[in-house]
């Protein structure tokens, strides 16, 4: 009986009792549709990771202080005796690296910005003109903190849309004074609204000198140096001239930490990487149940079936005819139910983002693959027991059976 | 064409072994048409379940076409049953979810021959067991002696040499029953070996051979004089 007759005939079996059939495949269709809908999430979640710090523009390198041994992770504010990094350190990268274009100070704290009545607790970011360039991150009316605020400590602030909106409303910010953490600022510029970039909510965020947040915070250490070269080639070269310089000023000591964009994207590469392979197994074990289901089934199909199979042996069915005919009818089950739960969790896929722009996610190719293959790997996997019961029938029980 | 030698069958209960045919010899030429008799648990059946390569001797030499069966395969004995045995049973043994003509094709798909193939060989021979317009129906719209009718156009669609019948007319009124005799009659005298298995005398009276077994042993084996 060759392969087409046979797939006709566990067609057949299929379609006679579309309930059941329905049902069992059923599991299956749930199990790849959580799998492919899971494994994009995963997927979406790293495709935007990746996009965001790839799109940070010319090749950032973070300064940190204190040594961490892992290179790549979102560092925590420094502490203890660690030697503090500081508004000369950058100074003097800024003069003697020559492979980078910028090395910006950076402060950073939170406080209550109030207008009036409207105050609103917000995160306070302290540094130099050339953060916008180097984060990507621009204003849009009015101006930025210039090199005079720096050099002035003005009590100048910049502020995001989010509390612009929060404060101001539609009336215009620019020239209105501000408290800041109890201190008289005024306002010179809005930003451009971002969203989220790199874990900071950007609109609801404000920009001061790093001067004057030095001030503001009562620290002369830095939370991190922002620095950038504008060649890949060059970033490790930069690294070496980076430390160069700062262990000189260190007391020799390597007392801080250089991350990468590079690093910084292949940990979260391999985080979300696990993250994604998790969530796929967890889904995976849903396709197993539902395997199961499958076998189930098959064998109460074998059992109702025992007469068939003795008149097809008594008409000249081998064993390997009737094996062949429960496998199909195993497979082509699972296979139907991959086919649907890949339609299924693809559309959910797609829908999702539309309606909930938290959940990115991402379609591969590859994991519509493994989802279908899995999916007929179960149909054989939980076929072939069923089957071989039904191919070692005793043809002549067979026929006596009720 | 067949000949049995010292043919036994033992099977085990338990801790018991039980015999149900002890020494059984006999030859069947080609064309014979022969009743095989006996009362309930004589090994009738089972001796045609050996005939019909259904079924294995514990002992002896089974001739079939000058092969013998127990040296074959499992596979070779299905292929045996495909091509040169019929079997029509007592109740019928219809596939119920397929139509007349489906299931009439269904010892060809285990030959191999595609569905266009298949079908104009069933169809000619439906029409000869008078089931023409009946060919699309289910065994549920079909009458116990068109459900048998069936089964012998099944039974004859790879032209065997052997037509096997337990009890064909067992659960048929005498109406039916004597139609399906007819055709079975009809078809020995094409040259088709008929042996059925009854425990009808009318039925038997019909066959030119009898024989009577008994407690798994023949006790008479009796050619009809008469033509």
């Amino acid at each position: 009986m060759n392969l087409i007759e046979t797939f006709r005939v566990s067609l057949e079996a299929i379609l006679s009792n579309k309930v059941r059939s329905g049902l069992t495949m059923l599991g299956v269709i749930i199990g790849v549709m959580a799998v492919i809908l899971l494994v994009s999430i995963g997927e979406g979640a790293r495709v935007y990771i990746t996009k965001e710090l790839t799109g940070l523009g010319t090749n950032l390198l973070i300064i940190t202080p204190g040594k961490t041994s892992t290179s790549g992770g979102f560092h925590p504010p420094s502490a203890g005796t660690v030697r503090k990094l500081t508004y000369d350190d950058a100074q003097a990268l800024r003069r003697r690296a020559w492979l980078l274009t910028d090395a910006v100070p950076v402060v950073l704290g939170t406080g209550r910005i109030k207008n009036s009545n409207l105050g609103r607790d917000t995160m306070i970011i302290g540094t130099t003109p050339e953060f916008q360039r180097v984060r990507n991150l621009y204003v849009d009316t009015g101006s930025y903190v210039s090199e005079a605020d720096v050099d002035a400590k003005s009590k100048i602030v910049v502020i995001g849309t989010k509390v612009k909106e929060e404060l101001f409303g539609d009336r215009n910010p620019l020239g209105q004074v501000v408290m800041l953490s109890d201190a008289r600022y005024r306002v010179v510029g809005v930003m451009r609204k971002k969203g989220t970039s790199l874990g900071w909510d950007i609109d609801d965020v404000v920009f001061i000198p790093v001067t004057s947040g030095q001030e503001l915070f009562d620290t002369d250490g830095l939370f991190e140096i922002l620095a950038s070269t504008p060649r890949a080639e060059d970033v490790d070269r930069a690294i070496a001239q980076i430390k160069d310089i700062l262990i000189r000023r260190h007391a020799h000591k390597e007392d801080f930490t250089i991350q990468t964009q590079g690093a910084m994207l292949s940990t979260m590469n391999t985080i979300l990487g696990v993250l994604t392979a998790v969530l796929g197994g967890i889904a995976g074990i849903s396709l197993l149940v539902g395997g199961i289901g499958i076998m189930n089934i098959m064998l109460v199909s074998v059992r109702e079936r025992t007469r068939e199979i003795g008149i097809r042996k008594a008409m000249g069915a081998r064993n390997r005819d009737i094996m062949a005919q429960f496998m199909i009818e195993a497979m082509t089950l699972s296979g139907a139910g991959g086919v649907i739960g890949i339609v299924v969790g693809v559309g959910l896929a797609l829908i999702i983002p539309v309606f909930v722009d938290v959940l990115p996610t991402s379609v591969s190719a590859w994991s519509i693959i493994m989802a279908f293959t899995f999916s007929a790997a179960v149909g054989i996997f939980f076929g072939v027991y069923p089957a071989r019961k039904a191919a070692l029938q005793d043809p002549i029980q067979a026929l006596r059976y009720e | 064409m067949i000949s049995l030698s010292e043919i036994t069958k033992t099977y085990r209960m338990g801790e018991v072994d039980i015999t149900v045919l002890s020494g059984v010899s006999l030859s069947i030429q080609q064309g014979e048409l022969i009743a095989i008799m006996g009362p309930s648990g004589s090994g009738k059946s089972t001796l045609m379940n050996i005939i019909g390569c259904l079924d294995r001797p514990s002992s002896g030499v089974y001739r079939f076409e000058e092969r013998e069966i127990s040296t074959l395969t499992d596979d070779e004995l299905a292929a045996v049953r495909n091509r040169k045995i019929g079997f029509v049973f007592q109740t019928f043994n219809l596939l119920p979810r397929f139509t007349a003509i489906k299931n009439v094709e269904v010892p060809l798909i285990y030959s191999g021959i595609a569905g266009k193939e298949r079908h104009e060989r069933a169809v000619p021979l439906l029409e000869k067991v008078g089931l023409g317009e009946r060919m699309h129906h289910k065994p549920t719209e079909l009458s116990g002696g068109q459900q048998q009718r069936v089964a012998i156009a099944r039974a004859l669609i790879n032209n065997p040499p052997l037509l096997l019948a337990d009890e064909p007319t067992g659960n048929l009124d005498s109406r039916s029953g004597e139609e399906i005799l007819n055709i079975l009659t009809g078809l020995n005298r094409q040259g088709v070996t008929v042996v059925i298995v009854t425990h009808d005398p009318n039925v038997a009276a019909r066959c030119r051979r009898t024989i009577q077994i008994k407690d798994g042993q023949i006790v008479s084996d009796i050619h009809d004089a008469k033509g």
